[in-house]
């Protein structure tokens, strides 16, 4: 689930105000989940020691940290913990990263009653409510220590790990302690440290889950192991909006080691002892489809009716001044229309799910983003309460905003797949590479029409803006909070708010309806917006005859972060030098999900005459970075993950049939397209911002504003190496 | 049919087209080699034959024959560890996923070529994909790792 609005506005407030003081050293007060049961750890001398849902103490002096939000990559595993560790002042080797359970009552979002991870939200909203935890937990150590010696608390303090007397010699180990504190309530307010006392955040904790992921040991969903486990693959319709008419599954069943075939409402389900008979099985499979209410269109179709759109403006998302009246007395007007391909998130990890069956109760394995959500369709799907379904989040390898659903859609599907069995025996639904590419929820296709208005000094007085594309958010679960007087927020994010003091703007939206389904995918609209706001400013800024930096600068006065960003990375990339021979640089600059990311590109050309990028300088500012060095990662892997689908991202349709299937169609960056990246981050007292996905929107414009300057061209069509751009 | 693995002989009865990834996978429970692709355009599921880089998904078990088998639960030795040192060094993995083919082919890179060039390199690695784009942190992984085993 990712949205700007989420971060940004309404909650971005509340969560300002309430972080105002943080880490002032003040008193502040503490309502956390408990642990699930409290008589089990306090009946137990020997028990673990949970002051709260987040936290477990070990005798053997392990602190393992409860996290609620999902690891695909993005490091909230290593990064929550640290918070707890911080304020508990453990010793960063004594400390452990578990994925919660889903559990709404214990894991909910500070948003909401919902637990989920997206927005890039998982740190900013876990900020204050981990290092409370984490400063309950120390608090109650240091009243059992203090109990023990009878001392006062105020001479009993915590360094790395041991509990100590200030004054005196003695000191214990948490471990030694569990017992003790476990008798003892949490406290109703606890002080958090100052940020100049902090030891852990800010530094390059080694992450946790580093090791595992090196080893081969990390057990992510398709791994997950049970006794007589079937695996099951779905054969889907060909074109989004099919069902199954007729099977004839004779062939299926002679496959050795297939166990059953079934219709389920999604398709038809083949039911095997491991993958490879599971798919001989389903390749063998005989359906004729009801193609009656299918998507027939060609996506070239699509793009054609959504130019025609782009003509006429849309319903009003975002104005200042007098667009119209500038246009007409603009000394020059520059036109441009871009096209944006749909765009699939291809996780390495396919879509999988496990699934049993376990008297009346149910247990399931799944890297669910959207935890509470899934959780609560697996329970109304296996018609039992809530709380006879256990969902263990696994680790994902990958996501991108694909396993979080609206409604839902593959936890249903892992339902209907072990209910058509009746359950008998535990489940394993994969989807195949090529089940993922053609499964649809895309990122949308988007055409942007563009008109900006030069006066005679080459200022940029007017901008005009009319977007086309389909609504992540209608009909889904959110779309009350996002979609405004029939404006989805997340269409027009990064353009209905330009930051450039252009005084004149006018910006609108078309949602059309199509038959495909389509989803967040990481940066949501900026994934167009950062591209034609960049791009286009760009373009004028240059038509004025005016300095790509400069020329932004000039018009970001109001922005100071926007500014400090773009100003370190022409520093870092030493803009105003000559590049090197057959090269070129460019600019973009652009503020999402609370965070601001600065890009310089400099591209040559490839052997057979495409962009190549070589260099990459990247600034960012996400407030407090907790960890430095995982914002550096994610500011480089979304460079390459925005570089890559810039470069030959594209999802097409043939009378409704998605034409690509797998990695060599849909082709993803490989590491001899990946460019040399230097990233900064700036120093900031700010609560922290998400990182996960500001540093993608940036890397196309910025390209695509290098290649401008070295060719002439700008790419008005996405990929960049697409056969059409 | 019989199989070497990790130095150990395994018996696995499977059709001989079975490819090897999901022999090792659903027959031997040994699941650090993924599934990326099915078709070799990945490298999620690279494990070594005979100290060779392959795709498991596209080895038909039945051509393996006695060729040595090993997978990221059985790398050793000093290549392996110069890898994997180097890995945590610098914290390569995001989502992790892709690492386990990502380190089987950097560790056969290193132990047929202990100093190989950025093109030496990008040959090596471009076959497996990372769609968390960890790619910048895989050259550095690897020079370190060349760098170590030098001295």
């Amino acid at each position: 689930m990712s949205n700007d609005r989420l971060d940004t506005t309404l909650s971005r407030r509340q969560f300002l105000h309430s972080t105002a003081a943080a880490g002032a050293g003040l008193v502040l007060g503490v309502h956390l989940p408990a642990k699930l049961s409290h008589a089990a750890a306090t009946d137990a001398a020997s028990g673990p020691f949970s002051p709260n849902a987040f936290i477990r103490i070990t005798p053997d002096d392990i602190v393992t940290v409860i996290v609620k939000h999902i690891e695909f990559g993005q490091g909230p595993l290593t990064g929550l913990a640290t918070l707890v560790a911080e304020e508990l002042d453990a010793d960063w080797g004594q400390v452990r990263g578990e994925l919660a359970p889903a559990d709404v009552t214990r894991f909910a979002h500070t948003l909401g009653p919902v637990q989920f991870t997206g927005g890039s939200t998982a740190m900013a909203n876990s900020f204050m409510q981990m290092r409370k935890a984490g400063a309950a937990a120390r608090a109650m150590l240091v009243e059992a220590a203090a109990a023990e010696w009878g001392v006062p608390v105020a001479s009993v303090t915590v360094d790395a790990g041991r509990v100590k007397e200030i004054a005196g010699s003695r000191s214990k180990r948490f471990g030694e302690l569990v017992a003790a504190a476990s008798r003892l309530s949490p406290p109703t307010e606890v002080t958090l440290k100052k940020p100049e006392d902090f030891k852990l955040i800010g530094t390059h904790v080694p992450k946790l889950d580093t090791p595992s992921k090196t080893n081969g040991e990390a057990i992510y969903t398709i791994d997950v192991q049970r006794p007589g486990l079937l695996t099951a693959l779905v054969a889907h319709p060909p074109r989004f909006g099919g069902k199954v008419k007729k099977l004839d599954d004779t062939k299926a069943r002679q496959v050795a080691g297939v166990e059953d075939v079934k219709i389920l409402p999604e398709g038809v389900a083949v039911y095997a002892r491991g993958y490879w008979a599971a798919k001989q099985g389903r390749d063998r499979l005989d359906i004729e489809w009801d193609e009656a209410h299918a998507e027939t269109r060609d996506s070239e179709r699509v793009i054609t009716e959504y130019r025609e759109l782009a003509q006429e403006p849309g319903l009003p998302a975002g104005r200042r001044g007098d667009p119209d009246a500038a246009l007409a007395s603009a000394k020059t007007v520059i036109e441009s229309e871009y096209v944006f391909p749909f765009l699939a998130h291809a996780p390495m990890e396919p879509l999988d799910c496990v699934i049993e069956k376990q008297g009346d109760r149910y247990e399931v394995w799944m890297g669910a983003q959207g935890a509470s959500r899934d959780h609560t369709a697996l329970a109304d799907e296996l018609g039992v309460p809530l709380e006879q379904v256990q969902l263990n989040i696994q680790l994902a390898g990958g996501s991108f905003g694909r396993r979080a659903q609206h409604k839902s859609q593959f936890a249903r599907e892992a339902a209907h797949a072990l209910q058509a069995i009746d359950g008998r025996a535990p489940i394993k639904l994969l989807w195949s590479r090529e089940d993922d590419i053609r499964g649809g929820f895309y990122r949308p296709i988007y055409v942007h029409r563009l008109k900006g208005g030069l006066d005679a000094d080459g200022k940029i007085v007017a901008w005009q803006q009319v977007i086309v594309g389909q609504s992540v958010q209608k009909g889904g679960a959110l779309e009350t909070m996002f979609i405004k007087d029939g404006v989805d927020l997340t269409s027009v994010e990064g353009a209905a708010n330009l930051s450039y003091a252009v005084p004149n703007l006018d910006v609108s939206l078309h949602s059309p309806e199509l038959g495909v389904p389509v989803l967040w995918w990481r940066s949501v609209g900026h994934t167009h917006t950062g591209y034609t706001s960049e791009t286009f400013i760009d373009e004028l800024l240059t038509a004025g005859g005016q300095d790509p930096v400069t020329g932004r600068l000039a018009l970001l006065a109001e922005h100071p972060r926007h500014r400090a960003v773009l100003t370190a990375a022409a520093e870092m990339a030493d803009w105003g030098s000559a590049p090197p021979e057959g090269r070129a640089r460019g600019v973009a600059v652009h503020e999402s999900f609370g965070t601001l990311v600065a890009q310089v590109a400099e591209v040559g050309r490839d052997a057979k005459g495409s962009p190549k990028v070589e260099r990459v300088w990247c600034a960012v500012d996400c407030g407090l970075a907790v960890n430095p060095d995982i914002v550096k990662a994610q500011m480089e892997g979304g460079i390459g993950f925005g570089l890559g689908a810039a470069l030959t991202g594209e999802i097409t349709l043939a009378a409704g049939r998605v034409v690509q299937s797998n990695f060599h169609d849909y082709r993803p960056i490989r590491i001899d397209d990946m460019p040399h990246v230097e990233v900064r981050v700036l120093p900031s007292a700010k609560p922290p911002s998400g990182v996960g996905e500001p540093g993608v929107p940036p890397i196309a414009p910025a390209v695509s504003n290098a290649w401008a300057a070295l060719t002439g061209n700008r790419f008005r069509r996405l990929p960049f190496r697409g056969a059409r751009a | 049919m019989k199989l070497n693995v990790n130095g150990r002989e395994r018996d696995v009865e499977v059709p001989e087209d079975t490819p090897l990834l999901w022999v090792l996978r659903d027959e031997l429970q040994l699941t650090g080699t993924k599934f990326g692709c099915g078709i070799a355009q990945c490298g999620a599921c690279t494990v070594h034959l005979d100290g060779r880089p392959v795709r498991s998904c596209m080895t038909a078990v039945g051509k393996v024959g006695e060729a040595k088998v090993t997978t990221i639960e059985g790398l050793s030795g000093r290549v392996t560890d110069a890898i994997q040192g180097a890995w945590h060094e610098i914290d390569v993995p995001q989502c992790g996923y892709c690492q386990s083919g990502q380190v089987m082919s950097a560790v056969a890179l290193l132990t047929k070529s202990a100093k190989p060039s950025d093109a030496d390199i990008e040959a090596a690695m471009k076959g497996n994909v990372c769609r968390c784009a960890t790619y910048h942190r895989i050259r550095q992984a690897i020079r370190n790792a060349s760098d170590s085993l030098e001295g």
